[in-house]
């Protein structure tokens, strides 16, 4: 038997082990189970090729820095990628094949999961959300409904300016008042129930 | 040729002039599209930034249902975002048999089932430009573009990741090619696969604005008379969207937007109308009276004297 001191050591240890690292907790959560942020080699170029990488508060390639150095919570409250406009130029132009939108889209659940997004960013957790409430109401999305709701929840004063915009869209037949149903809507409902049950924790 | 069809959600309303100038110019060339019944909406970039297995599961719903009429040939999808979708869902429930079983189980409670790998999906481009005959078009052309100066904007989605059917990530040309047969110039177009926005114009108006404004910039520096675009999102943030540019960068643009299904139906014979071109905010009417009856006078080169030394072009 070792002496106390050292056991007490090995549990600390073995304690931390079973705790899952952030970095494996996004490789869990992307959609192929690899996240690929361990073979981030800093270079930056998904920094450089980012067209709305000036508005963040983190370059992505800071924020995979801060991922590995598992700055878990001040990578959940960053604005990063709630400004990913989802183009896929950073994945391509990648020399490590890290997957950066999966794990964008990651941080986007696991920052809504964790509470951790800062009051700034809620705007875009509404907008998701709310598009999702029609499409489960419907089973197709509503755009005037999304778009009144979410301006004069979120951007009343813009709201007014929007109008002309949103007369525009009517006078040219381009929006509807009344949304479009599928038809075998409590089917899809169920289908989207199950889907959240099984869900995700992640 | 017979295709089955997933609209998407923008073409049902905002995007309506996509959808039938889309049908128009199809019948034209004896291609029929059957719509797949009862779809859904794909979930855009919104599902996924909530819930990965419902998101999965919009697309997976989407696919079995194009799977129980499979005998309408591939499927295709107008919106890029749309096609992505059909696509990074089948190719991720190929590559983890845990998804494909969650995604299955939940469509179990509505009586579907879903096999990845069994529904090949492609963008309506794709139809025009490579299943199509090149010669098959140039036939059915009763007025040829000329004079037209078109940017080919292709937006992020249809070039990027790398699933079926793309290119080129930065400088595909089956767009540009398609413009040419029309008879129109298919100007430079350095931008053509950089994003328009997306949804950005909803939650940090600067942000998207400046994408905005960066694509129009670089259509007009390259002298275009018009912007043919292929996804109902970047139609609508270049157009709608044109008027915020000019006020919050204090601009002057004022160039059209328009589908690649319209200018292809204008060129067939088709009305400006029919093809639901009056629906754009940037009205397009003054540019297409630009077109010409006969191809422009290109300057004739001068021959190099026989003198002179060989030089490479540049």
């Amino acid at each position: 038997m070792v002496s106390d001191h050292v056991q007490q050591l090995t549990e600390i240890q073995e304690a931390d082990f079973e705790k899952e690292s952030f970095l494996d907790e996004i490789d869990r959560s992307v959609s192929s189970g690899f996240s690929g942020i361990i073979n981030c080699i800093q270079c930056g170029s998904c920094s450089g090729t980012c067209p709305a990488s000036e508005d963040m508060t983190h370059t992505p390639r800071h924020l995979f820095a801060m991922i590995a150095s598992e700055q878990r919570d001040e990578v959940l409250s960053s604005n990063t990628f709630w400004y990913c406009v989802s183009c896929y130029q950073c994945v391509v132009r990648c020399p490590r094949e890290v997957k950066i939108t999966d794990i964008m889209y990651a941080l986007k659940r696991k920052a809504i999961r964790s509470g951790l997004y800062l009051d700034s960013d809620s705007i875009s957790v509404g907008f998701s959300g709310r598009f999702l409430d029609y499409v489960e109401d419907y089973g197709r999305s509503f755009e005037f409904g999304l778009a009144t709701r979410h301006n004069l929840r979120y951007r009343p004063l813009d709201a007014m300016k929007m109008a002309p915009m949103g007369l525009g869209m009517f006078r040219k037949g381009r929006m509807d008042l009344t949304p479009n149903r599928i038809e075998n809507l409590k089917e899809f409902q169920k289908i989207l129930k199950k889907a959240r049950e099984l869900g995700e924790t992640i | 040729m017979k295709y089955n069809y997933y609209p998407g959600c923008s073409l049902e309303r905002n995007a309506h002039s996509y959808h039938d100038s889309a049908m128009a110019v199809g019948t034209k060339l004896g291609i029929e599209f059957v719509e797949v019944e009862d779809w859904n909406c794909c979930g855009a970039t919104e599902y996924m930034s909530i819930d990965k297995i419902s998101a999965f599961t919009l697309s997976g719903r989407n696919l079995a249902l194009a799977y129980e009429q499979k005998e309408n040939g591939d499927l295709v999808a107008p919106c890029s975002l749309c096609l992505l979708n059909l696509q990074k869902s089948d190719h991720h429930m190929q590559e983890s048999q845990e998804l494909a079983n969650n995604v299955n189980t939940s469509l179990a409670e509505g009586g579907l089932s879903y096999k990845p790998g069994s529904v090949q999906s492609k963008h309506l481009l794709d139809v025009f430009a490579k299943d199509i005959d090149e010669n098959e078009i140039v036939e059915k052309v009763e007025k040829f573009l000329y004079g037209l100066k078109i940017a080919p904007y292709y937006g992020c989605l249809s070039s990027r990741p790398g699933f079926d059917g793309r290119e080129n990530f930065d400088f595909p040309l089956r767009l540009d090619n398609l413009i040419s047969l029309l008879g129109a110039d298919v100007v430079d177009f350095p931008l053509k696969t950089h994003c328009c926005g997306g949804h950005m114009t909803q939650i940090s108006e600067p942000t998207a604005l400046e994408l905005i404004r960066r694509l129009l910039k670089n259509a007009v520096d390259n002298h275009a008379d018009m912007i043919v675009t292929i996804c109902p999102m970047c139609q609508l943030n270049l157009d709608a969207y044109q008027d915020s540019v000019n006020k919050y960068f204090k601009t002057d643009f004022n160039i059209p937007v328009l589908y690649f299904t319209q200018i292809m139906g204008v060129a067939f014979g088709f009305e400006p109308k029919e093809m639901g071109i009056w629906q754009e905010f940037v009205n397009a009417k003054e540019v297409l009276a630009k077109i010409l009856d006969e191809p422009p006078k290109v300057p004739k080169e001068k021959r190099a004297s026989k003198t002179a030394l060989p030089m490479a072009k540049v």
